[in-house]
């Protein structure tokens, strides 16, 4: 299980506090999908995916861009039981919507990307590493009920 | 998954735009690998990997001239970087995962620095040239 220190949570929320989720959000399933074309496998019925642009101003994209980020906010809430807070969804992943754990990794990455072109200076190697053991941890919870 | 002439473009216009200042990114691009993954720093205990070491600056700069070799070589990377080849499989023996870890990290690095250039098109670009760079690094391995 990931442990997070005082300080690795208090970097995390301080951080998470001036993320603007609905754009984060658009933007991060966005990038998932113009970086790693396979991944639209699961968006079939998102119409128009066929350029970056026309991708990035998918409203479809957009909309379920911030649902996937908004729950994401509960990691940040649930730093200690990550495995508990996600396991719901972790069987609906698996049961449902049949996911390749692997895209949940991929996702994360792309989220620290986004942190990165929107905080700058203040996206330190410190405040990296907090962040991928944060993604790291959403992804290990996400795939913890497959079978 | 070949680099598009698009990919190359992309690739080509933000290296000139990095100029001589790529040594400066791939250190700090180490920097954050070793921090947020500390599996790879199992591959370095000779060196002193604290924050501004002098020798992750030096090991910075020579993955920097790798990078750049690379991307003056976009046609044929696995010939311009068969002696790094070479070089990681024989003597290093890294596991070309921790690759993908530094690519990473590199990638944040330069969003970072860049993000008004760092489009979903230029990171997919990116992302595509890294691979195949960790590729044409991995292909002497057996």
């Amino acid at each position: 299980m990931v442990h997070f220190t005082a300080e690795e949570k208090a970097t995390i929320m301080s951080l998470w506090g001036k993320v603007n989720v609905e754009e984060a959000g658009g933007e991060a399933l966005g990038r998932l999908l113009v970086v790693y074309p396979w991944t639209q496998r699961f968006f079939d019925n998102f119409g128009n995916l066929s350029s970056a642009s026309a991708i990035m101003g998918n409203p479809k994209v957009k909309a379920h861009g911030k649902k996937v980020l908004t729950s994401f906010g509960d990691a940040v809430k649930n730093m200690d039981n990550l495995k508990g807070a996600f396991a719901k969804l972790s069987e609906l992943h698996c049961d449902k919507l049949h996911v390749d754990p692997e895209n949940f990794r991929l996702l994360g990455n792309v989220m620290v990307i986004i942190l990165a072109t929107h905080f700058g200076k203040e996206f330190t190697p410190d405040v990296q590493a907090a962040w991928q053991k944060l993604v790291s941890g959403v992804a290990t919870a996400l795939a913890h009920k497959y079978h | 998954m070949a680099l598009s002439a698009a990919d190359r473009a992309l690739v080509r216009a933000l290296w000139k735009k990095l100029g001589g200042n790529v040594g400066i990114y791939t250190t700090e691009a180490l920097e954050r690998t070793f921090l947020a993954f500390p599996s790879t720093k199992t591959y370095f205990p000779h060196l002193d990997l604290s924050p501004g070491s002098a020798q992750v600056k030096a090991l910075g700069q020579k993955v920097a001239e790798a990078l750049t070799l690379a991307v003056d070589h976009l046609d044929d990377l696995p010939g311009a970087l068969s002696a790094l080849s070479d070089l990681h499989a024989r003597k290093l023996r890294v596991d070309p995962a921790s690759f993908k870890l530094l690519g990473h990290c590199l990638l944040v690095t330069l969003a970072r620095h860049y993000p008004g250039d760092f489009s979903p098109a230029l990171q997919a670009s990116l992302d595509k040239f890294l691979s195949h760079v960790i590729s044409a690094l991995a292909s002497k391995y057996r």
